[in-house]
């Protein structure tokens, strides 16, 4: 049946049994205001609900309750025991409908006039009919009503919406002649629908009176089962508690079994076998509970797609298979945007304009598909779109423009890989920002958003035929197979969606594990699978870590084992390489998205369902593991992420990066996100500071504080602290204690006086206004809120006139569009410049070392000027710049040294070794001015 | 189970007519010193457990133990406070809630419950050792002994840790 139509059903049954119960209360209490407005308004939501559904009958009937209603309510008509009667019996007719309804799926044919006429006379204050006896005034209504229908038959086309009105303003007059009532009747009757219209009037004879009818399926209403009796709402928190609750049955009946499987023969053996399969069926019971088809996600995207193909003037299909493939309904919740999102990028970036597509030989009208199934234990969902496809070459420009890969990379890359580029942070192929999508919200986003519920994504795409796009996730998040595997003595679960296969692999079996350069590799069908062992990734194999946390275990162990761990832990230690070529270990292929990795571990258990549970805060910055759990067993073990350890192992899920573009991403990514550290000081407006920044934070005693030379000190690790006051004129207290954001660089350390930390924040450095005010940097919106960024080196120089001035300044970086590069091994300063040099317009690199920025050089990197430090450890600033300016591809490429030095000497010797420009670490000023000269210059040149 | 406790510490406060000048602690030992938790911080008191020690964690965080189905954390308060790795095998854990999450405080051996007046309450001398002055909340002179009430806010608070 109709999902609609089955709500329909379940609703309007409710408010039935609800009017009831309310319509008795009334006529005990007819001037209960409350009670007669709610009744009126459930027969009005009941009369419009049927208006919308399109089932006339219904409609007319619930009108002519509703009328009567509304004319009480009004204080027009009195409750009288008749009233209430005739509203009941209305009520009545209402329900056979219904059951009618229910059964065939269709409204009824049939006639209700006498009920309406009655209800109508009635409403009109003609209660006199009403109250004489109804089947004789029926009968005689009904006659009348078949001439005068059949007069508006003749007379008036079908639907007009005009003629209830009209016929209720006729009723009125026939009242007012007092004629008899059943006279408008017939305007119901001409139905919004013609079709409706048409079936009523000619079989207007034949159709069973409503009371008959409702007789007769009164008999078999008991056998029929009733779609409103069979659906109940239920609160999601009462089902999420009893998932919950069957979860840990699940656990508790895993741990029984697991006890039965020590023991031979045990006569708890068939009730638990009993009990494990309850379980599993309560289990799957509850589990359908959750269970919404994928539809209600997709119910908002014709809507979306119309409105695109006319903002777009694309002519759009969207076609919806599988809308009934049920998924839980968390994971629906978390994947109803990723898949709008896709849609729309589909509709926006994948299908070409109706010329375009003409011109290319494709129907006018572009397709986008959706397709949802099952497929094992998960639930396949694939975005089509039948467009341009991606263009690998549009990808590899940009890709190229964003610095994600570098061009003799990307020459060795197949298609597919490039394709994963629009996976990436920081990529977004559109080449313009449309009011559609392209607002930053990008692929990368979607990747992230599934990534996290445990599916995957993958797409395929043919340029000039169309883009595919499958995502796969598991059914429900609650309760997941693992596979459970050792690892140094240690057990670890592997969510079973990963794992693909497992192979044992050992000298003497057909799979050796082979090393490149220590690297470890297994060839399996003929493809080298890249390997990664645990028990490095884990840092399992430091024979004093695992001592230590041998002897930390204090677990009641008996003598043996303590032997046998310590004699593992001893062995591990003598044999730091385990997974060698000589011993025997199994590896766990898992997939992730399209790239497939081979995790080494020493023994392989089998699978088990488990709940995942999430770590404690403590440990939700170890990107390895998932979650944990409780096996069977009772112990706990540690789930792992095969996505962090893709991550971990220099492979962000879009496989194969090399480790120049690893590096690349990883100045990027500092670039895009920083974690701020907010605090409050001097005003009521937030403040933040790069958290890198930051050594320490400190509450220092006040008590403690000095005065000397103008300004504040304390003693803070055997050094005189400066403090540095935000704004100058402020005292300090004398005592109690203050929170103070400690900056160290090098072996000078100067505290910030500050009124409050608030929180710590990671994201965006996007710096919305810049500030002429000294010491801020500009304002940027932190958390929601606008925030001060403050210029922690103005403080800097505040405390220590010369802090600039020991062995760190920065050489220049070089931009390509504004790109500099940052040399500078000091990482205080790479974070002092970054947000700097961001907020100034700049997209900026930062490398610790002049051999970094080579390598970004044969890497293909490109910038328009380097700023550099002249005191470098290896090759220093001067050596830099002579390299840099003689034989790269950058010769042409100006340098900017970043110096305190000043003096004239030092300037000649820094031009001779190709600096274009001096400028003090100090003055930011001097820096975006220089910087701006520079480009302005090179320009000119070009 | 852990509210059973809570009450279970609720009544015993109650029974001891608990007045605005006295507060109970759950007493224990590391390293010989005394340290005192409120009593109603405290949700158990676990001998010896089988824990789960969990790579690439902070040193002091043990590993996870499960507590009557719970997943509990546990941190060796020695190192958390800087002291040397306790010798012994054997430990005694107080297990504590902060931010909805249980955490077991791996101590040397848990005493008994003292109430304490709050008369005998002193700030830290500024002398302590800074560890120490970060996780202490104060000194309660006792008879024989110093007590050291832990801040278990603070220990737990890994955000702050984090953050420097």
């Amino acid at each position: 049946m109709d999902d609609l139509l089955s709500e329909f059903l379940t609703e309007t049954n409710e408010s039935l049994a609800e009017l009831d119960v309310e319509l008795v209360q009334l006529e005990q209490n007819p001037n209960d205001k409350d009670l007669l407005g709610n009744i009126f308004r459930l027969m009005h939501t009941i009369k419009g609900t049927c208006g919308f559904l399109g089932l006339p009958r219904l409609e007319s009937v619930a009108h002519a309750g509703e009328n009567v209603l509304g004319k009480v309510r009004d204080g027009e008509l009195v409750v009288t025991p008749q009233a209430v009667t005739l509203i009941l019996e209305c009520l009545d007719s209402i329900r056979a409908l219904l059951e009618r309804l229910e059964a065939t799926e269709a409204e009824p044919e049939g006639d209700d006039s006498d009920l309406i006429a009655r209800l109508n006379a009635l409403a009109d204050g003609t209660d006199a009919p009403a109250n004489a006896a109804p089947a004789e005034t029926g009968g005689s209504g009904n006659t009348m009503i078949d001439e005068l229908e059949a007069a508006f038959a003749a007379a008036k086309g079908p639907a007009e919406l005009a003629a209830e009105k009209a016929a209720e303003e006729a009723a009125a007059a026939a009242a007012a002649e007092l004629e008899a009532a059943p006279e408008p009747e017939p305007e119901p009757t001409p139905a919004p629908k013609p079709a409706a219209a048409k079936a009523v009037a000619p079989k207007k004879s034949e159709a069973v009176p409503v009371d008959d009818a409702a007789d007769a399926t009164s008999g078999d209403a008991k056998k029929e089962s009733s779609v409103a009796n069979q659906s109940l709402r239920v609160n999601v928190d009462v089902l999420e508690n009893l998932m919950t609750m069957v979860s840990e049955l699940v656990l508790t009946r895993n741990q029984l079994l697991q006890i039965l499987r020590g023991q031979n023969e045990s006569e708890f053996a068939a009730p638990l076998q009993r009990l494990n399969h309850v379980v599993s069926e309560l289990q799957e019971g509850v589990m359908a509970t959750r269970m919404q088809p994928i539809g209600n996600a997709w119910a908002k995207l014709p809507r979306i797609v119309r409105d695109l193909s006319h903002e777009l003037h694309k002519k759009i299909d969207l076609v919806m298979k599988g809308a009934e493939t049920e998924l839980d309904r968390q994971v629906l919740e978390l994947i109803k945007d990723p898949l709008t999102h896709m849609v729309r990028n589909s509709a926006d970036h994948g299908l070409e304009i109706p010329a375009d597509r003409l011109a290319a030989g494709k129907p006018e009208i572009g397709t986008v598909t959706l397709n949802a199934f099952h497929e094992g234990g998960h639930i396949i969902i694939e975005i089509a779109d039948d467009g341009k496809g991606l263009s690998v070459d549009k990808i590899k420009q940009k890709c190229l423009d964003n610095g994600l890969a570098n061009e003799s990379d990307l020459e060795q890359m197949t298609e597919q890989q490039v394709q994963k580029f629009i996976f990436k942070a920081g990529f977004s192929t559109a080449a313009a920002v449309t009011s559609v999508s392209g607002r930053g919200v990008g692929m990368d986003v979607v990747r992230t958003n599934i990534e996290k519920i445990g599916g995957t994504i993958e797409l395929t795409s043919v340029e000039g035929r169309g883009t595919k796009f499958v995502i796969k996730i598991p059914l429900t998040l609650a309760i997941v197979s693992a596979l459970i595997v050792e690892c140094a003595g240690e057990r670890f679960a592997i969510p079973q969606l990963s794992v693909v296969e497992l192979v044992r692999a050992s000298a003497h079996t057909e799979h050796t594990i082979e090393r490149i350069n220590g690297t470890p590799v297994l060839r399996l069908r003929n493809r080298l699978l890249p390997l990664v062992n645990l028990r490095h990734l884990l840092k399992l194999d430091i024979p004093n870590a695992s001592s230590a946390a041998v002897k930390r275990r204090v677990k009641v162990k008996s003598e043996a084992e303590i032997a046998a761990e310590a004699k593992a832990a001893a062995e591990a230690a003598a044999k730091p390489v385990k997974g060698a070529d000589d011993e025997e270990v199994f590896v766990v292929v898992a997939q992730i998205g399209n790239y497939s990795m081979g995790i080494i571990v020493d023994r392989v258990f089998d699978t088990e369902e488990i709940v995942v549970k999430p770590v404690a805060p403590i440990l939700r910055n170890i990107q390895l593991f998932s979650g944990n759990t409780i096996l069977g067993d009772g112990s706990v073990v540690m789930i792992l992420d095969p996505n962090g350890i893709a991550a971990a192992t220099g492979e962000i899920s879009v496989a194969e990066d090399s480790d120049e573009d690893a590096k690349g991403r990883h100045a990027r990514n500092s670039a895009d996100n920083v974690a701020m550290l907010i605090f409050h000081a001097v005003d009521v407006t937030p403040k933040a500071v790069p958290l890198a920044l930051v050594a320490r934070l400190e509450e220092i005693d006040l008590t403690q504080v000095e005065f000397s030379n103008g300004q504040y000190v304390v003693q803070y690790r055997g050094q005189l602290m400066p403090l540095v006051m935000m704004d100058p004129g402020r005292k300090l207290e004398s005592e109690g204690r203050q929170p103070v954001l400690v900056f160290a660089d090098g072996h000078r350390t100067m505290g910030l006086v500050v009124q409050e930390i608030v929180d710590i924040v990671e994201g965006r450095m996007n710096i919305e206004l810049t500030s002429d005010r000294e010491g801020y940097v500009g304002t940027a919106v932190i958390g929601g809120r606008a925030t001060d960024i403050i210029d922690a080196g103005y403080y800097l120089t505040q405390a220590f006139h010369d802090w600039f001035v020991t062995d760190r300044d920065r050489i220049g970086g070089q931009s390509n569009a504004r790109r500099l590069l940052v040399v500078d091994d000091s990482p205080f300063f790479r974070n002092l410049l970054q947000p700097l040099l961001t907020v100034a317009g700049y997209d900026v690199v930062c490398v610790e070392s002049a051999d970094a920025a080579l390598e970004l050089c044969d890497a293909g990197e490109d910038f328009d000027v380097i700023i550099s430090d002249i005191e470098m450890p290896g090759m220093n600033g001067f050596d830099f710049a002579r390299k840099v300016t003689t034989d790269t591809r950058w010769s042409k490429t100006p340098i900017v040294a970043l110096s305190s030095f000043s003096n004239p000497s030092d300037l000649a010797r820094g031009r001779e070794a190709g600096f274009k420009d001096y400028v003090a670490k100090t003055d930011r000023d001097a820096l975006l001015h220089t910087l701006h000269d520079t480009l302005a210059e090179l320009r000119g040149a070009a | 189970m852990s509210r059973r406790m809570t009450e279970d510490a609720a009544e015993r406060t109650a029974g001891a007519e608990v007045s605005a000048d006295k507060e109970d602690f759950v007493t224990f030992f590391i390293a010989e010193q005394l340290f005192g938790i409120p009593v109603l911080k405290v949700q158990d008191v676990l001998s010896a457990h089988n824990i789960t020690r969990i790579p690439l964690a902070p040193p002091e965080i043990a590993g996870s133990l499960n507590l009557r189905g719970r997943v509990v954390t546990a941190m060796d308060v020695r190192l958390r406070l800087g002291l040397p790795a306790r010798e012994s095998e054997s430990s005694m854990s107080i297990v504590a809630e902060h931010d909805g999450e249980l955490y077991s405080l791996m101590v040397d051996s848990v005493g008994e419950v003292l109430a304490l007046k709050t008369s005998d309450w002193e700030r830290n001398p500024p002398t302590l050792d800074p560890k120490f002055r970060e996780y202490s909340l104060g000194i309660y002179r006792l008879e024989r002994k110093l007590l050291v009430v832990l801040d278990v806010n603070r220990l737990l608070d890994y955000d702050r840790v984090q953050a420097v």
